[in-house]
C-alpha cells in the first residue's frame, strides 16, 4: 500500500519481513539469544518516508585497497587465497548501485584479530579481516581474501562455528539494512551451527551459502566464491530514483 | 518475480573489526544546536550488553533526509550532515552521540509525525537487525499526535520510546526484555 506524504509524493513501503525467512530472535539453540531476544510483539509501522530513506555511502569513502584483505598489511596472510564476488540485488531481481559493503571474518587458522577471541589459534600479523567496497552500477561486487578457518565458540558441549564471513549492507533505504553471513558449499559443521540453523528452511539457508566458481577463479592464484545478495523488495513499483 | 532476500544473521562479538564506529558525532558538539544522546543497553537479566552496536537514521534539523526520495527540495540540506550513526557499547554497555534534533517529518496520510530518529540495533545474540526510534521529551503535543506513539496501547511501553532529560543530555535506555521493554517496530 502506498502512502500520502505531504509534499514528498507517495512513499511506496518496502516488503516487511513476514518472519518466515529471517531466523526468530529467539532460537533456543543459540543460547545467547535467551537473554536477548525481545519477548513482546514487535509494533507493526507503516513505512514513512524516514523508513524508505537511508544513509547514502558512494564511492568517495572507500580506499583503493579496502576489497583487498590480502593487502593491508606488508606481508601476505597465509591461508587459502580466494575471490569473493557477486550482485547485490533487491527484492525485484534489479541491482543495488552504489551501496556499501562491509565485510569481516576470522584468520585462516579461525582467529579474529580482536581482543576478546581467546582462541587459542595463531594470530596472523598480514591479516586484519576487514573490507569494504561499493557495487558498481550493475550492482556488482568484488573482494580479494583468504578463506576463514572455523573456530569453537561455547554454545554447547563442542560447538564449532561453521567457516562463514560477516556481510553488512545498508541497500537503499533504513528498510533494508542487513547483516547476515556467508558460508562455504559442503561446510561439515553446518549440522550442528545453530546459528545457521536458526534460519528455518532449508531454502532459504541455501541462500546464505556461496558457489564455487571455476570460471571466476585465477589460475595459479586464488580460487573464486560466487555469493549473489537479495535485500528486501518493494510493495509496489517505486519511483526511479536513479 | 520477487526474488526471495537473504536471510540476516547475528553480526557476532566481533563486528569492531569491520564495522568501525563511522560516525557517533552527527554534528560537532560545537554545533549551536548539539545536543548528546546517551544511553546504556541492558539484556533480559539486567546486565549491561557490552558488545551491541547502535546505528541512528535521522532527518536534518530542518526536517529533510539526505536521501534521494526526500524530493522536498523546499527544505535545505546541510553539508556535512548526512543524518547517520553509529557507535559500539562500550564495557558497561554505554553509547553515546551527538546530534540535533531533528526537524518534523510527514508520515501516513501527510499526517505529521514528531521528531524521531530511526534506531537499529546489533549484538551476539542477535539474529536480525531490532528497530526502535528515540522520540524528545520537549515534543509532548507532537508526540500525543504521532501515529506511531499512539499505535501503542500501553502508556508505560510507549514511554520506553521517549528519551528522558538527564543532566543536560537525553538518555534513552535500551532494555531488550522484562517488564520495562522498550517498544521495538517491525519494520
Amino acid at each position: 500500500m502506498a502512502e500520502q506524504v505531504t509534499g514528498a509524493g507517495e512513499v511506496v513501503g518496502y516488503r516487511h519481513d513476514d518472519e518466515q525467512v529471517d531466523p526468530p530472535l529467539l532460537s533456543p539453540g543459540y543460547v545467547a539469544t535467551e537473554t536477548r531476544a525481545p519477548k513482546r510483539p514487535l509494533i507493526p509501522i507503516a513505512h514513512t518516508l524516514s523508513e524508505v530513506t537511508g544513509p547514502v555511502y558512494g564511492h568517495d569513502r572507500i580506499g583503493e585497497l579496502d576489497h583487498d584483505l590480502t593487502r593491508q598489511h606488508a606481508g601476505e596472510p597465509l591461508g587459502e587465497r580466494i575471490i569473493l564476488h557477486g550482485r547485490v540485488l533487491d527484492g525485484d531481481g534489479r541491482p543495488v548501485r552504489d551501496t556499501l559493503i562491509e565485510l569481516w571474518q576470522a584468520n585462516s587458522a579461525g582467529r579474529y584479530a580482536h581482543q576478546v577471541d581467546d582462541h587459542p589459534a595463531p594470530m596472523d600479523p598480514n591479516f586484519t579481516g576487514a573490507g569494504r567496497a561499493v557495487t558498481d552500477s550493475e550492482g556488482r561486487y568484488r573482494f580479494v581474501t583468504i578463506k576463514p578457518g572455523a573456530y569453537p565458540w561455547r554454545n554447547h558441549e563442542n560447538a564449532w562455528r561453521a567457516a562463514h564471513i560477516h556481510i553488512s549492507l545498508f541497500g537503499t533505504a533504513f528498510a533494508t539494512r542487513l547483516v547476515t553471513q556467508m558460508y562455504f558449499p559442503g561446510d561439515p559443521l553446518f549440522y550442528q551451527d545453530p546459528i545457521f540453523n536458526a534460519v528455518r528452511g532449508e531454502r532459504d539457508r541455501e541462500r546464505m551459502i556461496s558457489r564455487f566458481d571455476l570460471d571466476e577463479t585465477v589460475p595459479e592464484w586464488a580460487l573464486a566464491y560466487n555469493f549473489d545478495i537479495v535485500l528486501r523488495g518493494r510493495e509496489a513499483t517505486p519511483p526511479d530514483i536513479h | 518475480m520477487p526474488e526471495m532476500p537473504t536471510p540476516s544473521q547475528t553480526v557476532g562479538p566481533f563486528f569492531h573489526i569491520g564495522l568501525p564506529d563511522i560516525s557517533p558525532e552527527l554534528v560537532s558538539p560545537d554545533d549551536p544546536d548539539a545536543i548528546r544522546i546517551v544511553g546504556t543497553v541492558f539484556d533480559g537479566e539486567g546486565e549491561p550488553v557490552v558488545d551491541a552496536m547502535i546505528e541512528l537514521w535521522q532527518a536534518n534539523r530542518a526536517g529533510r533526509y539526505a536521501h534521494p526520495e526526500d524530493t522536498r527540495e523546499e527544505l535545505p540540506l546541510e553539508d556535512g550532515f548526512d543524518g547517520f550513526g553509529r557507535s559500539g557499547t562500550d564495557s558497561e554497555g554505554g553509547f553515546e552521540f551527538t546530534t540535533v534534533k531533528p526537524g518534523v517529518v510527514p508520515g501516513p496520510g501527510g499526517v505529521p509525525q514528531a521528531p524521531h530518529i530511526d534506531v537499529s540495533i546489533f549484538a551476539r545474540g542477535v539474529l536480525k537487525r531490532i528497530a526502535t526510534r528515540i522520540y524528545f521529551p520537549d515534543e509532548a503535543d507532537a508526540n500525543a499526535a504521532d501515529p506511531v506513539l499512539t499505535s501503542i496501547e500501553d502508556p508505560e511501553e510507549r514511554a520506553t520510546l521517549v528519551a528522558v532529560e538527564d543532566d543536560g543530555a537525553l538518555r534513552f535506555d535500551i532494555r531488550l526484555q522484562g517488564d520495562r521493554q522498550t517498544a521495538f517496530l517491525a519494520v
